[in-house]
C-alpha cells in the first residue's frame, strides 16, 4: 500500500511516520501493531494519525493503537497528549461524538451449569429491562432539571437515588464523577436529546453480554482472583455503551462552535474539519471541557442505571437478590475521553490533556487514582470483542508510559458495515450463533449482520500486540453465551 | 440566487428508482469502516437535500416507506455555508429521532441563498418509531464533517456524507 511505504518500523510492534511525511506535522506519528495488524490496517489510519500530529501543542507522538481503523478527524484508536502550557488544543474529534463510550464488567457467583439452561430466559429479561435500538429511551424517568443535576454528578446521582451500591462508584474510573462538569455549558438541545435516554444501550456496536470465565482462558490466575474471578466457568456480564444522544449533541454543538472561532480568533488551520479545536486555555476550550465532562458523567450514570436493571433481571430469573448473587462490579472504564493527567516527558512532570478516542487508559500498578484494591495490580482494562469471538480483561503495566498509559479498546473493525451486510444475513447469523451456544436477542437483524465476528480484527492478535508493545497484559479471556445486541 | 441547476433530470427520482431499480443515494462500501458513508445526488439542491435526508432515515430503519405521515414538523434553517446547511438539516432529523423518537421524511423543501448565506424551509412528515413496524438498523449519533461534500456536478448536485453510528 502506497502510504505504508512511508512508515518506518521502529521495533517489533511500533511503526513510525516522520514529520517530513506531511507539511505541518509537529511530532512524528506512531502506530502500535504487529506486522499482520499493520498490514491489514486501512490506509486512512496513516492519513488521519498524521493529521492529528499537526495539531497545536501535541507532545511526543500522535499514536494509534493496534485496533485502530478509519475514524473521522482522529482515527479510532487515536491517542494524543496536548500541553496546555504550549498552546495545546482540545478537539471533540479526538474524543468522538459518543463521549465516554466505555465498558463495564460485573461478576456473579453463578456458573455456566446454572446459567446455561436459563440463558434464553435471562437474555429476554435483560432485553426487556435495558432498552436498546434506534432512539431507545424510557429506562428511567427524570425531568430535564434532574437531568442537569445528573450530568454534573455522574454515577453518584444514581447510587444516591438507590440505583446501585456504594462500592460501584469506587470501581468506576474517576469514581463515576468528573469534577468540573458544568451544566451551564450544555445546550437545551443536548438535554432534549438525552434526558429520556438514561439507562439505554443504543445500537451499532453497543451490546450487553453474558460471558463465561473458562479455566483454560485464565491467563493470570492470581490476577483473576484479585478481580473475584476465581471459580471455574464463572458467569460475568459485560456491556458497552456511551452518553447517548446527549453526548452526541454536546460534541456536535462544540464542533460547530470551534469551526467558527478556530481560524478567525485563534489562527489555527486544520486538515480535516473533524479536527476542529480550540486552545485548551481559551473560553471556548474551557467551555467544551466542562460540557464534555457532563457527557462523561451522563455515560457513567447511563451504565450505572443499566447495571441496576441487569441486577434486577438476574434476580428475577434466578430468584435470588443481587447481593446473594454477589453481582459486584469488576470495573467501568471509558475509551472516548480527554483528561488532564500528569505524565513525565523528557524527564519532567507535565500536566497534559490526553485525548483517547477508541483507546483505553491503562494506568500502571501503584499509580494514584486507581481503586485501593487494584493499586498493586494496575488499572483494569476491558477490551470488548465481537459477539462471536470473546473479550478480554487486562491490566495496565509499568512501561505503558510510552503511550501515556493507553491501550486498545476493542477488536477494531476490519470491514465496513455495508460490506458486512452483503456477506452475512442477520437471521442466519443468529441461528448459527445459537447452534454454537450463543443466544442473541436483537431489534435489528441488519445491525446484527454488521456486527458479525468476521467483520472484526482477531481480538487475540490485538491483545497480543498490546502485550508485546508493553501497553497492557491480559488477565482473562471471556467468551459469550448470550448477547443483547443494541 | 442559487447556483444554477446542472441540467435536466427526471421529474421524480423515486419513480426512476422504481422503474430502473437505481437509487438516488448509495451506501458506500469502502469509505468508513465503522460508520456509514453515503453518496446522494439530485438534479437541484432541493432534490439533493431530500435524498440525503432519505439516506439518513434509511440508515436508521430498513424501509423508509414504512414511515407513515402521522405528524409533521416545519424545519427552518440558515447557514452562511451551503454544505453546513445540509449538515444542519440532517442533524435536525437526528435530533427529532432522539428527542421525540420521531422518524421524519422531508416532503417539501425550498432552499434559498447565494452570496451572503443560505436558508431552507422544509416540511417533514413521519411518526414515532414503532419497533413492530419499523425494522431498525443503526442509531445515528451524528453527521460528521470528515470528507463532507456538497458539490455541483455536470448532472446536478452531489453530496458525500459520513454518519457516526
Amino acid at each position: 500500500m502506497a502510504q505504508q511505504q512511508n512508515v518506518k518500523r521502529i521495533s517489533e510492534n511500533v511503526w513510525e511516520v516522520s514529520t517530513d511525511f506531511k507539511e505541518g506535522m509537529n511530532v512524528p506519528a506512531r502506530i502500535i501493531a504487529s506486522e499482520k495488524l499493520f498490514r491489514e490496517m486501512d490506509e486512512a489510519v496513516i492519513d488521519q494519525v498524521t493529521n492529528v500530529a499537526t495539531l497545536p501543542g501535541i507532545v511526543k507522538y500522535a499514536y494509534c493503537m493496534p485496533d485502530g481503523h478509519f475514524g473521522y478527524g482522529f482515527p479510532i484508536g487515536g491517542v494524543a497528549a496536548m500541553d496546555p502550557a504550549a498552546g495545546g488544543v482540545i478537539s471533540p474529534g479526538g474524543i468522538g461524538f459518543d463521549i465516554n463510550c466505555g465498558m463495564r464488567l460485573v461478576r456473579t457467583n453463578l456458573t455456566l451449569d446454572e446459567v446455561k439452561p436459563k440463558i434464553r430466559e435471562l437474555i429476554e429479561a435483560l432485553y426487556r429491562r435495558v432498552p436498546s435500538g434506534v432512539g431507545s429511551s424510557g429506562a428511567l424517568k427524570v425531568s430535564r432539571r434532574q437531568f442537569r443535576d445528573l450530568v454534573e454528578e455522574g454515577a453518584g446521582w444514581c447510587v444516591r437515588k438507590g440505583y446501585g451500591w456504594p462500592d460501584d462508584l469506587e470501581l468506576t474510573e474517576s469514581r463515576g464523577h468528573m469534577e468540573g462538569a458544568d451544566a451551564s455549558k450544555i445546550s437545551d438541545r443536548s438535554v432534549e436529546r438525552g434526558f429520556n435516554q438514561v439507562g439505554t444501550l443504543g445500537s451499532g456496536n453497543h451490546y450487553l453480554e453474558v460471558q463465561v470465565v473458562r479455566p483454560e482462558n485464565v491467563v493470570d490466575p492470581e490476577g483473576a482472583a484479585r478481580f473475584g474471578l476465581d471459580t471455574p466457568n464463572q458467569i460475568v456480564v459485560m456491556f458497552h455503551c456511551g452518553s447517548r444522544g446527549f453526548g452526541h449533541q454536546v460534541a456536535t454543538d462544540y464542533l460547530r462552535l470551534f469551526l467558527n472561532v478556530m481560524a478567525s480568533k485563534y489562527g489555527i488551520w486544520i486538515r480535516d474539519r473533524e479536527l476542529a479545536c480550540a486552545p485548551f486555555d481559551s473560553p471556548e476550550g474551557q467551555a467544551y471541557f466542562a460540557a464534555m465532562k457532563c457527557g462523561l458523567n451522563m455515560s457513567f450514570a447511563n451504565r450505572q442505571i443499566i447495571l441496576h436493571h441487569v441486577r434486577e433481571a438476574f434476580s428475577e430469573v434466578f430468584a435470588k437478590s443481587p447481593e446473594k448473587l454477589e453481582m459486584e462490579m469488576v470495573y467501568d472504564v471509558s475509551h472516548n475521553t480527554a483528561k488532564l493527567e500528569t505524565h513525565q516527558v523528557d524527564g519532567r512532570d507535565r500536566e497534559l490533556l490526553v485525548h483517547r478516542k477508541g483507546a483505553t487508559r491503562a494506568f500502571a500498578p501503584g499509580m494514584p487514582e486507581l481503586p485501593a484494591r487494584y493499586r498493586e495490580l494496575g488499572q483494569p482494562v476491558i477490551i470488548g470483542g465481537s459477539m462471536e469471538t470473546g473479550s478480554y480483561l487486562l491490566v495496565g503495566v509499568r512501561n505503558g508510559s510510552e503511550t501515556f498509559f493507553s491501550t486498545a479498546h476493542g477488536s477494531g473493525r476490519a470491514m465496513s458495515r455495508t460490506k458486512a451486510r452483503k456477506m452475512w444475513k442477520g437471521r442466519d447469523l443468529q441461528r448459527d450463533l445459537e447452534s454454537r451456544g450463543i443466544y442473541v436477542r436483537t431489534g435489528s437483524y441488519r445491525g446484527l449482520a454488521e456486527e458479525a465476528g468476521g467483520a472484526y480484527k482477531d481480538i487475540d492478535d490485538v491483545v497480543d500486540a498490546t502485550r508485546r508493545a508493553g501497553l497492557s497484559r491480559p488477565i482473562v479471556r471471556l467468551v459469550p453465551i448470550g448477547n443483547v445486541k443494541g | 440566487m442559487l447556483p444554477q441547476d446542472g441540467g435536466s433530470r427526471p421529474k421524480s427520482r423515486h419513480s426512476e428508482r422504481r422503474l430502473k431499480g437505481t437509487m438516488p443515494y448509495t451506501f458506500l462500501d469502502d469509505i468508513a469502516t465503522a460508520d456509514v458513508a453515503f453518496e446522494a445526488t439530485g438534479g437541484n439542491l432541493e432534490e439533493l437535500f431530500k435524498e440525503a435526508s432519505e439516506a439518513t432515515l434509511a440508515t436508521m430503519i430498513e424501509e423508509p416507506d414504512s414511515v407513515k405521515p402521522r405528524t409533521e414538523r416545519w424545519i427552518e434553517l440558515e447557514n452562511p455555508e451551503l454544505d453546513l446547511l445540509l449538515f444542519d438539516l440532517l442533524q435536525e432529523l437526528i435530533f427529532y429521532k432522539d428527542a421525540e423518537q420521531l422518524l421524519l421524511r422531508v416532503i417539501q423543501i425550498e432552499v434559498h441563498g447565494g452570496g451572503c448565506g443560505f436558508s431552507l424551509r422544509a416540511l417533514a412528515r413521519g411518526e414515532k418509531l414503532d419497533p413492530d413496524r419499523h425494522q431498525q438498523c443503526a442509531d445515528v449519533k451524528a453527521v460528521t464533517l470528515h470528507d463532507f461534500i456538497v458539490e455541483k456536478t455536470l448532472r446536478g448536485w452531489r453530496s458525500l456524507v459520513i454518519l457516526d453510528v
